[in-house]
């Protein structure tokens, strides 16, 4: 591999300091799987490589029950996020997209926050956080800020950073009373491979358990970015979740999509199955919720 | 740039120079001389050079040489005793025919330790979940998940295989 010098600051202002004082030719690593590939690989040439690893921060998702929010730092790797019961029992939706990123071996390294930054159109990280409405910190050269997630991706490939920031946080509100989620990765096989679409789903119901109060649905490789189907959303609140209204909602969620032709499946066919996945996950949303009241 | 770092390799306290930009597995397999640990892809794919450090499985050739100050590093080196006798994977994988070209086992045998560690009772789907990121090109993995299944205490008699006779009708 190319040489370069790797820097372990301890502080996020350390590394910002850092990354500053060197500009176009550092670049940060956290978990490194994507960083030291695309230096492999000859895409990048950074002569100084600072790591985020040893900044001291909590190393697994933090529920708060004062407040009811989740606080994902974004150097936690996909695995403690995996391995999370709080993440297991409250926030199925993440626990059934992380499981899959990777392998064991990727995820024992990769960390959260580099998905979110890689911003690939199939980050299958993201797609169960935008369902979560979660919000993502920000720290940098000029101080911190803070955005929606959804916001956060700008493009294939491309995310709001500026130069020399840093993705440090990710925020995901309280959830509903009778709030249920689940997400999909669909793809010719589950591990060691990007989806050929991604489609995660959080319902909240009434006390009734049947009338929708809040609808998610987002959808990856659906669009150049992560994406919402607010029209699908917006169809299914007031409405009781079932059958129809789900199948209704996949119809609207599919002609929302802006999905195209690629190498791993054909827009008609991607198109088609997002329209069957959201029913299908509404419906595992639905079970869940049931689930969880009865045990109650 | 080079630093030094200290580690435990295969229960040896071990302090050496390294350069920053070798990988983990550059230093294992070109600077110790430690070649049970292969390179596939390069690339995080296929998990030939699977070791485990601090007990979790990860892929070497992705790792760099300088994260490994404090770990503790276990390569397919430090499985069997001193004397030669065999950990229990290694003995079922051979027993089992979970080998056929053996350039996956390494990092095959370490993916099954660090699950069988966490989860001395693997079921058949944590184990495939557990080398899901380990290729093998041979043996189709049923001799392979058979060999795991063996040492987490699951394994299933033997499916008395139907041989039919030639000749007759069916």
């Amino acid at each position: 591999m190319r040489r370069f010098a790797y820097m372990v600051p301890k502080s996020l202002d350390e590394a910002v300091s850092m990354y500053v004082s060197r500009g176009e030719r550092a670049r940060y690593i956290a978990g490194g799987t994507d960083i030291l590939l695309k230096i492999k690989e000859k895409k990048i040439f950074p002569d100084y490589l600072i790591s985020l690893k040893h900044i001291l921060c909590p190393d697994r998702p933090l529920f708060n029950p004062e407040n009811g929010e989740l606080y994902i730092g974004a150097f936690v790797t996909h695995r403690r996020i995996e391995t999370s019961k709080t993440v297991q029992v409250r926030y199925p939706i993440l626990h059934d997209a992380v499981k899959n990123i990777g392998s064991v071996q990727i995820r024992n390294v990769a960390t959260i926050g580099g998905n979110l930054v890689n911003a690939v159109p199939s980050a299958d990280g993201a797609v169960p956080l935008i369902a979560l409405d979660a919000r993502v910190n920000i720290h940098g050269p000029k101080g911190e800020r803070s955005m929606d997630l959804l916001r956060f991706f700008l493009g294939p490939g491309q995310c709001d950073l500026e130069t020399g920031e840093i993705l440090t946080e990710i925020i995901v509100p309280p959830l509903l009373p009778r709030t249920g989620s689940a997400y999909l990765k669909f793809g010719r096989r589950e591990a060691m491979e990007l989806p050929l679409l991604g489609v995660g789903v959080v319902l909240s119901l009434r006390e009734d358990l049947r009338t929708c109060v809040k609808a998610r649905i987002a959808l990856g490789v659906a669009a150049p970015t992560p994406m919402r189907a607010i029209e699908a959303e917006a169809f299914l609140a007031g409405k009781p979740i079932n059958e129809m209204t789900l199948e209704e909602a996949g119809k609207i969620a599919a002609r929302e999509s802006k999905v195209r032709d690629s190498i791993r499946g054909v827009a008609w066919y991607r198109r088609e199955m997002v329209g069957v996945l959201v029913k299908r996950m509404g419906q595992k949303a639905l079970e869940r919720i049931q689930e969880t009241e009865s045990r109650r | 740039m080079e630093r030094t770092v200290s580690f435990t390799l295969n229960g040896t306290e071990t302090r050496m120079r390294i350069e920053d930009h070798w990988t983990l597995l550059h230093l294992l397999r070109e600077e110790l001389g430690l070649q049970g640990t292969k390179e596939g892809c390069g690339s995080g794919e296929c998990g030939a050079c699977t070791v485990l450090a601090d007990g979790m499985a990860v892929n070497s050739c992705l790792y760099l040489a300088a994260e490994i100050d404090g770990k503790t590093i276990l390569t397919i080196e430090g499985l069997a005793l001193p004397d030669g006798f065999l950990h229990p994977l290694q003995k079922a994988f051979v027993e089992r025919g979970g080998i056929q070209c053996g350039f996956c086992t390494p990092g095959m045998i370490l993916s099954a330790k660090a699950l069988l560690d966490e989860n001395p009772a693997a079921e058949e789907e944590e184990i495939k979940n557990a080398i899901a990121g380990n290729i093998c090109r041979c043996t189709g993995y049923v001799q392979i998940i058979d060999s795991i299944r063996s040492v987490s205490g699951k394994a299933e008699e033997k499916v008395k295989v139907v041989a039919w006779q030639a000749g007759e009708d069916q």
